[in-house]
């Protein structure tokens, strides 16, 4: 991978604005366009064009498929859980007014903390898929570039 | 905390699954997985118990999901009708879960155990939240989470036998064809009303009155469900998943899956669109009657040359899917009640035989009719117990068979349509010639030499025992499923103002 220094360094400079990009579309999706599920995607997409350049080997480095499981699973469970948080707070599932005093931002809270479940369950999703078909191929020689 | 825990019961009937789905993959573990499974469901179907419990006598509960109030926000709405499917889907997961075990340690890999449970929990999780739900596209959204996993579960009987992954991927077509003309049905009567709650747009809908629009929006809705439900000519999906999935998602998805999207058609038909609908009933008569007279006989015909049994049990299941379907054609209170009390009585015997089956395949490793000859001697309480599913599926008296059988050609003679009835038990002879084959290879052919098979374990045998039980035991007393079933249909109709044949 050495040689390709065109494909390096312009992953280098994408790849952190990526991140950041998606966690922008992330914690602003309560007030404009966008919220976990674009967030989750834009996130996965940075590690999937860092496998796209270094290889799957390494992503898997980075991120192995079983972390990714419980990344998945965590995620699903912070959606849920702050269902049964309301619930045990004496409103129904998912009522955020018993999140704070103040109806807006217990609204406001209760959205951003289910949506950063969502974003967290989809992004881990889209590298699991990515890995379990990228994994498939036989693997590519830098040779045959 | 009890006071909590009961206001919450119609989103805990849901949540408690979806939870423990992500714990699953977690645990990381087969055997952990399972056992936090198998709690999970005994729990569930305490809920459901609560649930049918206290709408027994009628009333209605309706809980707000996040405190938004219905039509805006998403209702969970149980009566009688759901709280009897949501009572059949919970009470087979819980035995179907204990079965699983054995089961499925012998035909899934120890690592893939714990996604398997996952997904078994999502989907009994989906098919729950299709059944309470009191909103349109709430039930596609959990029918789509039901049927995602169900695609992933069918595909898991690859260990066993790699054709599971094209009756999967056939599935997955069929499946999301079927999901989509359902949402393109909603989004047409969604276009009419503006509304999605159910009970909203029965009344929207009856203010609104008839239109070309509607008619469409009925039409995708029933052909989608059809799709689901493996009405006759729609069921090329259903012989081939169930064959291949693995044994212990057979017998909860020929129990529960199609049970359920009956449950979508009828909740639609008679509480959606429950006004003086001359279009629907005119469907049902021209349509939807001569398709399961068709199923009745075409499917039934057909298993009997199937030489493979689980594919046998498969193509009954389409006869069965028949029956209901009939009882709903006729438009009468004895018609929706056979097909409700039908719901309950055929996921107990085909739980119940698709249960042997895997019995049988966990012993001899093949589930062919041809290799159980002789069987009955090795496995006597296997095969007794595929004998007594066996009675109650031809409909013989004392099982829940006949209790069917016997509200669907009353149904029939109330009407005067006595070659109806006559058809109902031609059908059923049918039934006897391909019980009676595996019987015959079962108790009468000899065993191959130098083979013994193995009587399956305990933990599948009680089980599949219980539901025989229970298909005898509502077979004598069956009070209990025709009072609730009486109720239902009387909900039902109470909700639709469609002219109703006396």
């Amino acid at each position: 991978m050495e040689h390709h220094s065109i494909l390096r360094v312009v992953s280098k400079l994408l790849i952190p604005p990526m991140l950041v990009f998606a966690l922008y579309v992330q914690f602003h999706g309560e007030y404009s366009p966008g919220g976990g599920f674009q967030a989750g995607v834009v996130f996965a997409a940075a590690f999937i064009l860092y496998s796209l350049v270094h290889g799957i080997d390494a992503l898997i480095k980075i991120v192995p498929p079983r972390a990714l499981h419980v990344f998945s699973a965590v995620g699903a469970l912070i959606f849920a859980g702050t269902g049964v948080v309301t619930m045990l707070l004496g409103e129904p599932f998912l009522g955020y007014y018993a999140l704070a005093e103040n109806p807006v931002h217990a609204q406001e809270w209760g959205i951003v903390i289910v949506e950063f479940g969502v974003g967290m369950t989809v992004a881990s999703v889209m590298l699991s898929l990515f890995i379990a078909f990228a994994s498939h191929n036989p693997r590519l020689d830098d040779k045959d570039w | 905390m009890m006071a909590l825990i009961v206001s919450n019961l119609p989103a805990l009937q849901v949540a408690l699954p979806i939870i423990a789905a992500p714990f699953c993959l977690i645990l990381g573990r087969g055997a952990w997985a399972w056992a936090l499974a198998t709690i999970v469901s005994f729990v569930t179907f305490a809920i459901s118990l609560a649930l049918f419990a206290s709408v027994y006598d009628g009333s209605i509960i309706s809980y707000h999901m996040g405190g938004w109030a219905p039509p805006i926000g998403i209702e969970y709405r149980v009566d009688i009708v759901n709280a009897f499917v949501l009572l059949i889907v919970s009470g087979v997961a819980a035995l179907v879960l204990p079965y699983a075990y054995r089961s499925v340690a012998d035909e899934i890999p120890a690592d893939r155990q714990p996604i398997f449970y996952t997904a078994f929990l999502l989907c009994v999780a989906g098919l729950l939240g299709v059944t309470i739900t009191g909103d349109a596209f709430n039930v596609f959204v959990f029918l789509e989470i039901s049927s995602l996993s169900t695609y992933a579960l069918v595909a898991s009987g690859a260990w066993r036998n790699k054709r599971a992954l094209t009756a999967s991927y056939n599935y997955l077509i069929m499946g999301t064809v079927g999901a989509t003309f359902f949402v393109i049905g909603i989004g047409m009567l969604y276009m009419i009303t503006g509304t999605l709650n159910m009970a909203d747009l029965a009344v929207r809908i009856a203010d609104h009155g008839d239109s070309s629009t509607l008619h469409m929006g009925f039409v995708f809705i029933l052909i989608g469900i059809g799709l689901k439900l493996a009405m006759f000519p729609l069921h090329l999906w259903l012989p081939n998943a169930y064959s291949f999935a693995p044994s212990a998602v057979t017998a909860f998805l020929a129990a529960t899956a199609t049970k359920v999207a009956v449950y979508v058609m009828l909740r639609f038909m008679f509480t959606v669109l429950g006004f003086d609908f001359e279009f629907q009933a005119d469907t049902l008569k021209l349509v939807v009657f001569p398709l399961a007279v068709a199923a009745m006989f075409a499917a039934s015909l057909v298993a009997i040359f199937q030489d493979d049994l689980k594919r046998m049990l498969a193509y009954s299941s389409i006869a069965q899917i028949g029956y209901i379907l009939l009882g709903l054609a006729f438009l009468t209170h004895t018609g929706l009640l056979a097909s409700i009390v039908h719901l309950f009585n055929h996921a107990v015997t085909k739980g119940a035989l698709f249960m042997v089956a895997g019995c049988f395949v966990l012993s001899t490793g093949t589930s062919s009719i041809s290799s159980l000859r002789g069987v009955g001697r090795d496995m006597p309480w296997t095969a007794a117990a595929f004998v007594a599913g066996g009675f109650s599926l031809i409909g013989l008296p004392l099982t829940v068979g006949f209790i069917s059988k016997w509200y669907l050609v009353q149904a029939a003679l109330e009407l005067g349509w006595w070659p109806v009835a006559l058809l109902i038990m031609a059908s059923s002879l049918l039934a006897i010639i391909y019980v009676w084959r595996v019987v015959e290879a079962v108790y009468l052919q000899p065993a191959p030499e130098g083979i013994t098979r193995k009587e399956a374990p305990l933990s599948m045998l009680v089980p599949a025992w219980i539901l025989v039980g229970l298909s005898i035991w509502f077979g004598v007393s069956a009070s209990l499923t025709t009072t609730a079933a009486s109720r239902a249909a009387d909900a039902l109709i109470g909700q639709s103002q469609i002219l109703w044949q006396e």
